[in-house]
């Protein structure tokens, strides 16, 4: 078995042992890496209903069979999977960057952390020798000054670090994990579990040769591969970006404000000119990556001077629009702030605020609830103070570094105000992105039945609606399928590890022909696409195990309640849209008949013998049993 | 690409302006010269200061090449006709002199032989008319061959450029 290092190191946190455990050839061609590989060895050391900051809760870190090869974007990457402080169901994130690689190198396609150190700690990873050091020293300093003292303490500049900042160690909820200075492992709170564990950073060096078993045909397909990812394939990355989404998006009304109110701010159609023009200073890449897609941005004047971060959609949106703001220099300083503390910028972080904002505009909360803070929209001075109270975890942030879903509870609690829950925009706790759903109904399916919570990156099913292949206004049958197939290929480039910018350059037979081809010349086990589509599909279902196991069911799969009771009030094409109660039925049920779960969204025993998941029959057959399940 | 320029006295440069800091070009290298990917057997290294501070260096075939200077055994030469270090791998002992008295880190010890590797241009390559493989690879255009001579021309000409836009006549493009 090529590709894979064959090796599964664990490390247990309380009590200092290491050891490592091969890797399966059944177990790498089953779930291939990544996600699916870090979701099954997850499962496989877990308790049901497992606290996720218990020491019971591992954290998995898993690169996939291509990493440290030059197949575009695929040596780069990692996922970190444990139980979600924020949603209590599976969560996973991934990062790009270069510590994926290096992990390969160093022999290892996955790490099972566990336990709990009893004082702050960093594991050192070089090659065989594997160490836990004293991070007592680096508790409390940002992700950057963490890497940057690691890499001069232990005096090797190649050393890669992955690691947690403030946010982590004060476990806001939706913490992440960051690598090489600007790279984040963000949703689903990893950072917040690695905070649970003491443990402050992961550093890794390695020194091995990567392998792969059939060389002439990879290099010819990875040719390939790589003029399409330096072709029309990924422009929009390699030009504006991400951001490229504000010019696309505007005129559509698809990108929700003021806390998924509304569907515009002044100006933000030109943002993608704008933010390039003033703002990027250059353009970096991921090790392997022939696309680059990362923009640097440097606030040139004003207050926020010198002001540095990498701009990408869903942060700047997160950060701007859904706040109501329209400075973007604030924006630029508000994902630097996050950068440093360490928490998701990426949405969670924005939605929350936007959340608190909302509720200021309706009354709910007053100057005297946020510690003197006018939370208007549009009040950067209050996003970002905000933003350093979470980070602090200070007065009223030390309630929303819970998390929208939780802040929402308490605070509705403490003011004797239910109202105040209804503008928490999140599916099953993980907080929304930057899409409105109530005019992409497609999406609305995909972000709904997303098995770890609100997130466009498990199904990218606003691609159907609005490339206008479907009728994005109404929902009908036959978006089950559509999310479904999307679902399965995006598990599928999550567990290969490969980069999500990069799914437009798999065509062959929807992506699966190229991506078998990638796998057998890698690793020397022969697949086909039909194997790797159901790959996909047993990687997503396996989740939906998981958090069948945790407690989930139809009930966690509705939208926030914005979506389904506040129609969209700007002029424009999706004027007046909403997402309805029985809109959302009918495509939920659309959806489990196509996976195979019941009318609860409980996964049929035939579906998993299907795919191989024959193991994890018990776990559905002791929800079908009972009508509801277990309190999570 | 490597057609243009001569056999003689050429070497690898990237474009810090191009330079993105992807690694392609070790990966290239570890896989032309040994058929495996690992950077710890690329004759040219990438070194990422921050994010927008991205170089990839390689062998520059100095004249009068401290690395010969410094080896006391010997083990280094270089090609009169090409530049290009050559390591006797019978002779070097992976003392490492060479290593510490290469100004770029262009000179590493291979992790398994115990011997340097220096860049060759990929001269193989190039007599069969092909570039050097990490210059094949380099997806942002970011590598060429080049000579001492052709980069003092650059030099020139992008000076005199300097110094007309600065005076606020542009006579370039």
């Amino acid at each position: 078995m090529k590709g894979y290092a064959g090796r599964i190191l664990r490390v247990d946190l309380s009590t200092g042992d290491v050891k490592t455990e091969p890797l399966t050839e059944e177990v790498a061609k089953k779930y291939i890496g990544g996600i699916g590989l870090g979701m099954y060895l997850w499962v496989k050391n877990s308790e049901p209903g497992v606290d996720p900051y218990s020491p019971e809760n591992p954290l998995i870190c898993a690169t996939g069979p291509l990493s440290g090869t030059f197949a575009p974007t695929g040596g780069n990457g990692h996922a970190f999977v444990a139980k979600s402080p924020l949603t209590g169901g599976i969560g996973e994130a991934k990062a790009h960057g270069f510590f994926g690689a290096e992990m390969k190198r160093a022999g290892y396609d996955a790490i099972i952390i566990e336990g709990k150190a009893e004082r702050p700690t960093y594991l050192w990873i070089d090659d065989d020798t594997v160490q836990l050091m004293n991070a007592e020293h680096l508790w409390g300093k940002t992700p950057v000054e963490t890497e940057e003292a690691i890499r001069k303490e232990l005096g090797d500049y190649y050393i890669r670090v992955a690691c947690i900042g403030p946010g982590g160690e004060r476990l806001v909820r939706f913490a992440g994990i960051m690598n090489d200075r600007s790279r984040w492992a963000g949703r689903c709170g990893m950072g917040a579990v690695m905070g649970s564990k003491n443990l402050k950073a992961i550093a890794i060096r390695g020194t091995k040769d990567v392998e792969v078993a059939h060389p002439e045909e990879l290099e010819e397909l990875v040719k390939v591969l790589k003029e399409r990812a330096m072709g029309p394939a990924s422009t929009k990355y390699r030009t504006y970006g991400t951001l490229m989404n504000f010019v696309a998006y505007t005129k559509l009304q698809t990108i929700p404000t003021h806390n998924f109110g509304r569907t515009y701010v002044e100006g933000m159609e030109n943002w993608s000119d704008y933010i390039n023009e003033r703002f990027v200073v250059r353009i970096v890449g991921c090790y392997s990556c022939p696309m680059r897609c990362q923009h640097i941005c440097v606030v040139p004047e004003g207050p926020y001077k010198g002001a540095t971060a990498r701009l990408e959609y869903e942060s700047t949106w997160a950060l701007s629009a859904n706040c109501g703001v329209t400075r973007l220099d604030a924006t630029v300083k508000a994902i630097e702030m996050c950068d440093e503390y360490g928490i998701d910028p990426g949405t969670s972080t924005g939605v929350v605020i936007s959340f608190v904002m909302d509720c200021y505009e309706h009354g709910y909360l007053t100057k005297e609830d946020l510690d003197g803070i006018e939370a208007r929209f549009g009040n950067h001075e209050a996003m970002l103070e905000l933003i350093r109270k979470i980070g602090e975890r200070e007065g009223i942030g030390d309630i929303l570094a819970e998390g929208v879903k939780r802040a929402a509870e308490i605070l509705a609690e403490k003011k004797k105000n239910p109202d105040i829950v209804k503008l928490a925009c999140h599916i099953k706790g993980q907080e929304m992105t930057g899409y409105d759903i109530r005019s992409l109904k497609t999406a609305a399916l995909g972000f709904m039945v997303s098995f770890r919570g609100a997130c466009h990156n498990r199904h990218g099913a606003y691609g159907p609606d609005i490339a206008g292949k479907v009728d994005r206004f109404k929902a009908e049958k036959g978006r089950g399928k559509i999310v479904a197939n999307i679902e399965d290929l995006y598990a599928l480039i999550d567990s290969f590890m490969v980069c999500k910018f990069s799914r437009r350059i798999y065509v062959e037979e929807g992506g699966f022909g190229d991506f078998a081809k990638l796998y057998t010349y890698t690793t020397g086990i022969k697949v086909t696409a039909e194997d790797m589509r159901l790959t996909g599909a047993r990687i997503n279902v396996l989740a939906r195990v998981i958090n069948t196991r945790e407690g989930f069911s139809r009930k966690d799969d509705y939208p926030y309640w914005k979506a389904m009771n506040v129609p969209v009030p700007d002029e424009g094409p999706a004027k007046g849209c909403v997402l309805t109660k029985e809109e959302c039925d009918l495509l939920l049920d659309d959806y489990y008949e196509v996976r195979g779960y019941n009318k609860d969204g409980i996964p049929l025993p035939e579906t998993l013998k299907k795919l191989g998941l024959d193991e994890f029959i018990p776990i559905v057959e002791a929800r079908l049993g009972k009508k509801s399940g277990k309190k999570r | 690409m490597g057609m243009a320029v001569p056999i003689s006295r050429a070497f690898v440069v990237a474009d810090p302006e191009k330079c993105v800091g992807c690694g392609y070009c070790e990966l290239a290298c570890s896989w032309t010269k040994e058929q495996v990917f690992n950077p710890l057997k690329s004759r040219i290294r990438i070194v990422r200061l921050k994010d927008i501070v991205n170089l990839s260096l390689t062998c520059r075939t100095c004249e009068d090449p401290p690395c010969v200077a410094a080896c006391p055994r010997d083990a280094l030469t270089q090609s009169e006709k090409t530049g290009i270090i050559m390591v006797d791998e019978e002779k070097c002992n992976g003392c490492g002199w060479c290593i510490e008295a290469c100004p770029f880190g262009a000179i590493t010890l291979h992790p398994e032989r115990r011997v340097v590797i220096v860049c060759d241009t990929c001269i193989d390559r190039r007599e069969k008319g092909l570039p050097p493989a990490c210059i094949e690879w380099c997806p942002e255009e970011a590598l060429e061959l080049t000579t001492k001579d052709v980069l003092a021309q650059k030099a020139r000409i992008s000076a005199t450029m300097k110094l007309f836009v600065e005076a606020g006549r542009v006579i370039m493009p």
